[in-house]
């Protein structure tokens, strides 16, 4: 199993949830964040005083999938999130070691 | 023709009549029967008067609030409420008398009035004050509970350039010492006949004078005097509700047409005319003070639209029955390029903190509306001025009195800092400044979540 973990453009979510359930993709935990990569933050200005906040809102989504959807995932939300411009954002992919569903206390690919 | 001079003249004259009537005097008076205030008057000065109280609670407390950090904002409410509500106790105890009082002795006279109304001694519901019109007169309550407003935003104004860092009993005893040196002898000078400035002609319909150059230059010394916050200029000091100060501008613009329009003390076509003032004049600098912002290359800001409004709104306040409409449009519009100058360009490269920018825009948009007048007045430009107008005379006038308003509030400023600062201590330790003055010095949150 993996977790796939994506930063990208808040208004690009929809797109990607879109995207994913076409895939089959049941669930997903979405995430308001603030971050910075090379983009380098943006600079707000009140009465000619300039701020540099250096962190810019993000969305945070995280997506457990099978190994076998895994790969798809990736290229579905690198698909769908992509501007072409400067912080599109990055995907991230871990092992998951267990999966374990509340409710019935079903395991693994099961419980996804 | 300064109304307020005839104002304090008729008061003046009431009172010395009062103590020094004969009988024979009294039963003249009595055949000649006194003027009997108009009712449509009195209910417009009266809701004049609580349209410049909505300028304080909650305008100007929400204007300054919001540009606060959060953790500030119940701090800065509760001095702007805490210094007004002295102000309006002082006013009656001693201030009233001081400024509007009878004519001092004839050395005195130029800066105060004399002490015969301490505890508005001798007013009674019968009392009344003329206005600019012969034989038209209201309440003297009324004109009391008016001016006392005045007093009341003034000193609150000041606060703007030290907020976040000033402790609340400091902010006390200088409202006790700033009011009694400096804003009861200017309103004196200015309004009162016999004053100063009144006698020179200087023309001032609302206070640019009294009210803005006077708490702009007087928060300028104290901002220098107290010292910066900590952490200015490198810190995010962003304001923490752009909101709140956008509701706070509506306010003020609102109560503004009392403070303005009220200014004629009667209902009539000089309040129309300071009332369309205040409309076009402040229309124009907030918008003015957007093309301002994109001339810079920046964008076109909210902030930016509250700055303007208010730069409009000091600017028009000596000018708004002295000015025709066009003449407004053109001094708020100058006023919004000069204060975004002295906010966005003069104040970083001078280093001083004044946090909410109290001079930059009530000190400087005052003078830029002082010195205006002086040129919007004439009648060429469509001001109410006589054809007579002197144009380089009345600028003069205008510069002295400008420029000795500034000397008075700077001196009569640094000596109340200094006593605020021998009993109180000032400013906040450093702890209570980091964690904010919300909790420090008053023991709430504005918010809770």
């Amino acid at each position: 199993m993996k977790l796939v973990i994506a930063i990208i453009k808040p208004f690009k979510l929809d797109e990607v949830r879109e995207a994913l359930s076409g895939l089959g993709v049941q669930g997903m935990t979405v995430t308001e964040v603030k971050g910075f990569g090379r983009q380098k933050g943006q600079t707000e200005i009140y009465r000619g005083a300039e701020y540099s906040t250096n962190m810019v809102p993000k969305i945070k989504i995280e997506v457990a999938t099978t190994d076998d959807l895994a790969a798809r995932v990736v290229e579905a939300v690198q698909q769908s999130a992509n501007t072409g411009a400067i912080g599109d954002g990055k995907i991230f992919v871990l092992d998951i070691a267990q999966a374990v569903r509340i409710r019935t206390g079903e395991t693994d690919d099961v419980a996804l | 023709m300064k109304l307020s001079n005839k104002i304090a003249t008729g008061l003046g004259t009431l009172a010395v009549t009062a103590l020094t009537a004969m009988p024979a005097w009294a039963q003249e008076a009595a055949e000649a029967a006194a003027p009997v205030p108009n009712k449509g008057d009195t209910a417009w000065m009266m809701v004049s008067t609580v349209l410049v109280l909505a300028m304080i609670l909650p305008g100007l407390q929400l204007f300054y609030g919001g540009l606060a950090r959060s953790k500030n904002m119940l701090s800065v409410m509760t001095q702007i409420g805490g210094a007004a509500a002295l102000a309006m106790i002082i006013w009656v105890i001693y201030g009233y008398t001081m400024a509007f009082g009878p004519d001092a002795s004839e050395s005195l006279k130029p800066f105060i009035s004399n002490f015969d109304k301490l505890f508005l001694a001798g007013v009674t519901p019968d009392s009344t004050g003329a206005t600019f019109t012969d034989g038209v007169v209201i309440p003297e309550y009324v004109f009391i509970a008016f001016q006392m407003t005045f007093a009341a935003i003034t000193v609150a104004l000041v606060l703007g350039s030290v907020v976040e860092r000033i402790k609340f009993s400091a902010v006390l005893v200088f409202a006790l010492i700033w009011l009694t040196i400096v804003y009861f002898p200017v309103a004196h000078m200015v309004w009162a006949a016999g004053g100063l400035f009144f006698e020179m002609g200087a023309l001032d319909f609302a206070g640019g004078t009294v009210v803005h150059i006077n708490a702009g230059v007087s928060a300028l010394v104290a901002c220098i005097m107290l010292g910066k916050r900590i952490g200015y200029p490198k810190e995010v000091m962003a304001p923490h509700s752009l909101t709140l100060t956008f509701v706070g501008t509506g306010l003020l613009w609102v109560g503004w047409f009392g403070f303005n329009a009220g200014s004629a003390l009667e209902a009539n076509g000089s309040a129309a005319l300071a009332m369309i003032n205040t409309f076009v004049a402040t229309a124009s600098a907030a918008l003015a003070w957007l093309v301002v912002e994109k001339l810079f290359g920046h964008k076109p800001s909210a902030l930016g639209f509250c700055s303007g409004v208010i730069a409009g709104l000091v600017a028009v306040t000596p000018a708004a029955g002295n000015s025709g409409p066009f003449g407004a449009i053109v001094l708020g519009a100058v006023a919004s390029l000069v204060c975004y100058i002295f906010v966005a360009k003069v104040k970083p490269a001078l280093g001083y903190d004044d946090s909410l920018d109290a001079f930059g825009i009530h000190g400087i948009g005052g003078m830029i509306g002082a010195i205006g007048t002086g040129i919007v007045y004439a009648p060429s430009l469509g001001g109410p001025g006589g054809a007579d107008f002197d144009m380089g005379g009345q600028l003069v006038t205008q510069v002295l009195a400008v420029v000795a308003t500034i000397v008075w509030a700077a001196i009569g400023t640094a000596i109340a800092i200094f006593i605020a600062k021998l009993v109180t201590g000032l400013r906040v330790s450093p702890e209570v400044e980091v964690e904010g003055l919300d909790l420090g010095e008053h023991g709430e949150r504005a918010y809770n979540s």
